[in-house]
């Protein structure tokens, strides 16, 4: 960490914040919330462009970042360092990635048409660009705590609007909903004592309720952690199944000009399950609800 | 090796195939044509039916027109399995067990914003919301569950110390929210609704810049969105709190993807003296 850092260190910050004297306009300037009042400045504005070479690599830093949380009191001084680190990552992307294919760049920047919207957990160590090697321009995605889709009669919301965006204006061709070994997200829904909602979790994974009943019925003679396992995957296909309620979803879904897929990767034992969605066997109405799946692969 | 076996496999398979849908085809046209030709009142049924078979198959098409969704995640995550999760046992081992990421980051659902691309994120060190024009609603408890849940579990759970709220250039989620008529029509059920969270942006641009091209405003509300966000945070009691003590920062960021540039900003917080009333 701290060589890494003195390296970083040496690169003179004002290169990067010539534009810092100009006043940021904000509506901040006046506003007040609540007992604040804010006021802006560009303390460190920082306008990153490549035309300063620097040394931007830094291997292994992940691990001594997080090594470094658990022992040292963090101070201002060390965040200006990892946001340092960050610049340096920005640049080596310009300039390994950006510049090097410059074309595809600038081909992406006139529109996007990608291929599949991906709903995945907004757990840190999930990021479907890591772990299926999505490159700029293919996937849309919409991260949220234990990448829930509420039903169409649940009235708009985040996820409800990218849907819209993506499967209307885009046209992508693939909703690929991603679940996750030890969710924290679904073990607060598995932990819920009265199905109270008492905060803004509880509030918002109580929408996973079906799997949670589901799962109470079908895994009540296994441990918390087995039941937790068995609702990450119950509660994967209880999305999939309201992405159905949606009429422009299952109206595409129906011409087959649009597929629905699951996936569930295990970051525990580094594996990957696939299943899509059969349509013709499937059923969303209340009383008859149940998903049909088709195409199980599982890669270890 | 065996990968090119298996190719040679496939191609004498699907030739075979072919031969076989063709006159299994040729048969098949000739028996419905058979039929409507002895029965005329099943042609107007017959006609529907062959529309939607048309229909399908131009839906098939336009998959497999070279592009195998299923393929691509197979390879991606093989690709993945190999030369990530296998060459790091100690990174993975440790993640695990648990997340501790630095970061909360709000990015755009954009397919080429990606913040493990631009800032090159690994497994672990960011806990990542992403949706459309990367929005922070302000504090309500059952409309906003969403990303209220994210914020709270980042901040009270994982305790991230960081908080970056990124815009983009040629944001869609932008544009609309600058189209939306004045009388306030909405057009679209969902995205406008999500939008608009950040109306206050747009009445500052369009105040502000009266001359700019309707293009150079969407910039700069792209960027003036990602500070309503940011104020919208502190509506958060949890946020506003770590905020005072020192232990959260948060900061904004626009990334430009035509030219290639990242701006990160600031913004300085100032507890003003309390109001005697």
């Amino acid at each position: 960490m701290e060589s890494a850092l003195s390296g970083s260190s040496s690169v003179s910050y004002s290169l990067f914040s010539s534009s810092s004297q100009q006043p940021h306009r904000s509506f901040f300037k006046t506003s007040h919330i609540f007992e604040f009042k804010l006021r802006t400045r560009k303390m460190e504005h920082t306008h990153l462009k490549l035309a300063t070479p620097v040394n931007c690599s830094h291997p292994g830093l992940t691990q001594e970042v997080e090594k470094n949380k658990m022992n040292v009191v963090i101070e201002t001084e060390m965040r200006q360092d990892l946001f340092e680190e960050i610049k340096h990552r920005f640049l080596s992307f310009k300039r390994n990635t950006y510049m090097k294919n410059f074309e595809h760049f600038q081909r992406l920047s006139d529109a996007q048409s990608p291929k599949f919207l991906v709903i995945s957990c907004a757990d840190s160590r999930v990021c479907p660009s890591n772990v299926l090697g999505f490159q700029p321009g293919e996937a849309f995605l919409v991260r949220n705590i234990a990448n829930l889709v509420v039903p169409f009669e649940k009235g708009p919301s985040e996820t409800q609007a990218a849907l819209q965006f993506s499967v209307n204006t885009l046209e992508v061709e693939n909703i690929f909903i991603i679940g996750h070994s030890c969710c924290g997200g679904i073990r607060a829904l598995m932990s819920m004592q009265d199905e109270k909602p008492s905060c803004f979790i509880t509030n918002w994974v109580i929408n996973g309720k079906t799997a949670k009943i589901r799962t109470k019925a079908a895994a009540s003679n296994l441990n918390f952690d087995q039941q937790c396992r068995h609702c990450e995957k119950e509660s994967l296909d209880n999305s999939l199944l309201n992405l159905l309620t949606y009429p422009w979803i299952e109206e595409k879904v129906k011409k087959g000009s649009l597929a629905i897929h699951g996936g569930y990767y295990d970051f525990v034992d580094g594996t990957f399950e696939k299943w899509t969605l059969d349509y013709e066997a499937s059923c969303v109405k209340e009383d008859t609800r149940r998903l049909a799946v088709k195409n199980r692969e599982f890669w270890s | 090796m065996a990968s090119s076996f298996k190719n040679c496999m496939l191609c004498c398979s699907s030739k075979v195939t072919e031969d076989m849908a063709e006159e299994s085809y040729e048969e098949a046209i000739a028996g419905l044509t058979k039929l409507l030709s002895e029965k005329a009142n099943l042609q107007e049924a017959a006609a529907v039916r062959i529309r939607q078979i048309t229909a399908e198959l131009a839906g098939s098409t336009a998959e497999s027109d070279g592009f195998d969704a299923v393929d691509r995640i197979k390879t991606g995550f093989t690709h993945f399995k190999k030369s990530k999760f296998e060459t790091n046992p100690d990174l993975f081992g440790q993640l695990a067990k648990g997340q501790s990421p630095k970061f909360l980051v709000f990015a755009c659902s954009d397919s080429r914003v990606c913040p493990s691309h631009i800032l090159n994120f690994q497994p672990g060190e960011a806990f990542v919301v992403r949706n459309i024009a990367s929005m922070v609603p302000p504090f309500d408890t059952t409309k906003y569950s969403g990303t209220g849940a994210a914020i709270e579990y980042a901040i009270l759970h994982l305790k991230v110390e960081n908080i970056v709220v990124i815009g983009h250039s040629c944001c869609g989620g932008i544009k609309g929210l600058m189209s939306i008529p004045t009388d306030g029509t909405l057009s679209s059920e969902f995205i406008e609704n999500w939008v608009k969270i950040c109306t206050p942006a747009k009445a500052k641009v369009q105040l502000g810049f009266t001359d700019l091209s309707f293009e150079d405003k969407c910039t700069n509300c792209e960027k003036e969105a990602v500070n309503v966000s940011l104020g919208n945070l502190l509506t958060y009691p949890f946020v506003r709190e770590a905020v005072i003590n020192k232990q959260l920062f948060i900061r904004g960021a626009h990334y430009n993807f035509v030219s290639g540039d990242f701006e990160l900003w600031n913004l300085d917080f100032n507890i003003s003296p309390s109001l005697v009333v």
